[in-house]
């Protein structure tokens, strides 16, 4: 071990700045700290994917591979043959949808894994807000979410999607997506938290995910279910969202699935932010 | 060194710890524990596993909160101002709590930022540590690739980050390769000469005695001894001496001679019956000299010395009279954690 870097331990060496002014007095966080520890653990868990490049499939592969499946395989049954094309412009907004659920699940697992290992604890015995460590996650997690949305809309721009609004309402349909997937996060947070270990996260998540994505209008028209099924898509969130983007970038009635959409996303949000937030309390 | 007196009604005492009590359930983790570390020493937490030294350590560090008593940390109550005390300490547990994905720079600039440095800072305060602990070559590597002893050494670097004043050790050596073992206690004697505060806990008596000044030794919650190490040592006995003869029908007459000459300690020498050997209690390095000396001045063959520290089990029996229940095995480099892990499933 060198001797050259034997800094004193206690007290402040000199040309260490003394601690930011909002730390000091009571020990209360301020907002450009809270914000610095939000940013320094946002690199943390973006770094992390590096380190996991698994993790990048679902961002990147499996836009392209459903999109490719769905339109080139399917779609001529779903849609009838020769009518792929068409088939795009449906698919594609319905797939925003389920991009939102599949990316918000990541968050569950990556809480979990934080608990299991010290990392946690190490988190907890530093002067940082407890709360910062969940928003890190949900900032990282938006920003992979409207990366998996930026390469699906490429592929489906490839394969001839069609905006037959304006660029407004695509945004819009994007940030509703967005919305609804970040209020997912808190179902996905409070399993994180509740379940033993990462693997049955994942299961449970898996167990909600299938019948939630195929039971809904996002790769076919409910009209061709049967009815107690249709009764089921109705009231599927996801339905709602998909029907809302559909209808934002084809054009058709949005106000119906819009306002269904947003309040599947505040009661989500109202009843599980706060149940994942006591639970994070209680495990910190 | 310039000190800080935050609280200079804390005396010279960076942790005091009154009547400190957390129970989980029906399992009495801290049952009303007493304890000072003054500044600038190393205190020496010793006990077997489940005795209840994580949990200690994890309410003084402020990731559990006691049911009852008070823990006052440089100056800082740690149930009423967490924060400031955070500021304060480093925690190095039993579970390196690195990011095992992000590199080892990246995991030191992360608690640097965290910390409030600037990026500047954050980032040389990562090289400087780095380059202490000998990981600079592993410095882009992924934690996770880290062999354990690495590993333990980010961990540490990662504690220090802040300039901590009080620093927790949560069974550092316990896994570890002697060689490992060995860079963690120079490390630590490292500490103390800067002037740093530490709280150890361990299983084994040689860690205690290498490297605290006072032991407090705790089984089932309680503190059931403490003192300076020499004290202690003196009543749980220090090292003994194991005499091998030539003839192990010389026993007897060496232990004898020994008792004449008033070497063999308070407690007497003692005979091995199937192995024909002498165990001399040895208190002093002088007295070991004298015993070996005089075993040959007065013409006995010896064919092996050896000296040994006791083992937990031995101070525990030493001191309560009786083994405690809940000891493991003690044997040093054991990874016998079933307890502690259980201990943490219940934090």
């Amino acid at each position: 071990m060198s001797t050259t870097t034997s800094a004193p331990v206690r007290g402040a060496a000199p040309g260490t700045p003394a601690p930011d002014r909002t730390q000091s007095g009571e020990g209360r966080i301020g907002l450009r700290a809270n914000l610095r520890h939000i940013g320094a653990l946002s690199r943390r868990n973006a770094l992390q994917i590096k380190a996991n490049p698994e993790s990048i499939f679902e961002v990147v592969l499996m836009p392209i591979v459903f999109i490719l499946l769905f339109v080139y395989v399917f779609g001529g049954a779903i849609a009838g043959k020769g009518n792929q094309d068409a088939y795009v412009n449906y698919l594609v907004p319905g797939m925003m949808a389920m991009m939102g659920l599949n990316i918000a699940m990541a968050v569950g697992t990556g809480v979990n894994e934080d608990f299991q290992k010290g990392v946690m604890d190490r988190f907890r015995s530093m002067p940082i807000a407890r709360s910062s460590v969940l928003i890190a996650k949900i900032v990282v997690e938006i920003g992979r979410m409207l990366i998996a949305t930026a390469i699906l809309l490429g592929m489906g721009f490839l394969l001839g999607l069609d905006i037959k609004t304006s660029v407004l309402d695509l945004l819009a349909a994007v940030g509703l997506s967005v919305v609804f997937g970040a209020s997912l996060m808190w179902i996905f947070i409070l399993l994180g938290l509740t379940m033993k270990t990462a693997q049955a996260v994942q299961g449970v998540a898996m167990l909600v995910l299938m019948p939630l994505q195929f039971g809904s209008s996002i790769f076919s028209p409910p009209s061709s279910m049967p009815g107690w099924l249709q009764s089921f898509t109705d009231y599927n969130p996801l339905s709602n969202l998909a029907d809302a983007a559909r209808n934002l970038i084809n054009g058709g009635p949005v106000a119906h699935s819009v306002w269904m959409t947003l309040g599947w996303t505040v009661l989500i949000t109202v009843v599980t932010a706060p149940l994942a937030v006591a639970k994070f309390r209680r495990k910190t | 060194m310039t000190r800080i007196d935050k609280n200079p009604g804390s005396g010279s005492h960076a942790v005091e710890v009154r009547g400190l009590v957390k129970h989980y359930g029906e399992t009495k983790a801290l049952d009303g524990v007493d304890l000072d570390v003054r500044e600038g020493t190393v205190l020496g937490v010793l006990g077997p596993n489940g005795a209840g030294k994580t949990t200690l350590v994890r309410c003084l560090s402020t990731l559990v909160v006691p049911d009852a008593g008070t823990a006052v940390v440089a100056g800082y109550d740690v149930v009423r101002q967490p924060r400031q005390l955070r500021r304060t300490i480093g925690l190095t547990g039993q579970y390196a709590s690195v990011d095992e994905r992000l590199s080892g720079w990246e995991n030191l600039y992360m608690i640097g930022r965290l910390l409030d440095l600037s990026r500047k800072d954050a980032r040389r305060r990562a090289d400087e540590m780095l380059e202490r602990f000998s990981l600079t070559d592993a410095a882009k590597k992924v934690a996770g690739m880290y062999s354990g002893g690495m590993r333990r050494r980010l961990d540490l670097a990662a504690s220090l980050i802040g300039r901590p004043a009080v620093i927790y050790l949560d069974e550092p050596t316990t896994g570890l390769d002697p060689r490992t073992r060995n860079e963690v206690w120079d490390e630590v004697h490292r500490l103390v000469a800067e002037g740093a505060t530490v709280l150890l806990t361990t299983q084994y008596m040689e860690e205690a005695e290498q490297l605290a000044s006072e032991l407090t030794v705790i089984d089932r919650g309680k503190v059931i001894a403490n003192g300076k190490v020499d004290e202690l040592k003196a009543r749980v006995g220090g090292r003994t001496l194991r005499i091998r003869p030539a003839r192990a029908a010389d026993v007897p007459d060496m232990a004898r001679a020994l008792s004449e000459a008033g070497l063999d300690g308070p407690a007497g020498s003692q005979a091995v019956p199937d192995d024909g050997a002498l165990l001399v209690p040895i208190l002093s390095d002088e007295q070991l000299t004298a015993v070996v000396g005089l075993l040959g001045a007065r013409g006995y063959g010896i064919t092996d010395v050896s000296t040994y520290l006791p083992s937990l089990d031995e101070v525990f029996l030493a001191i309560t009279g009786h083994r405690s229940a809940s000891a493991g095995d003690g044997t040093h480099g054991g990874t016998n954690d079933t307890n502690d892990k259980a201990e943490e499933v219940a934090a």
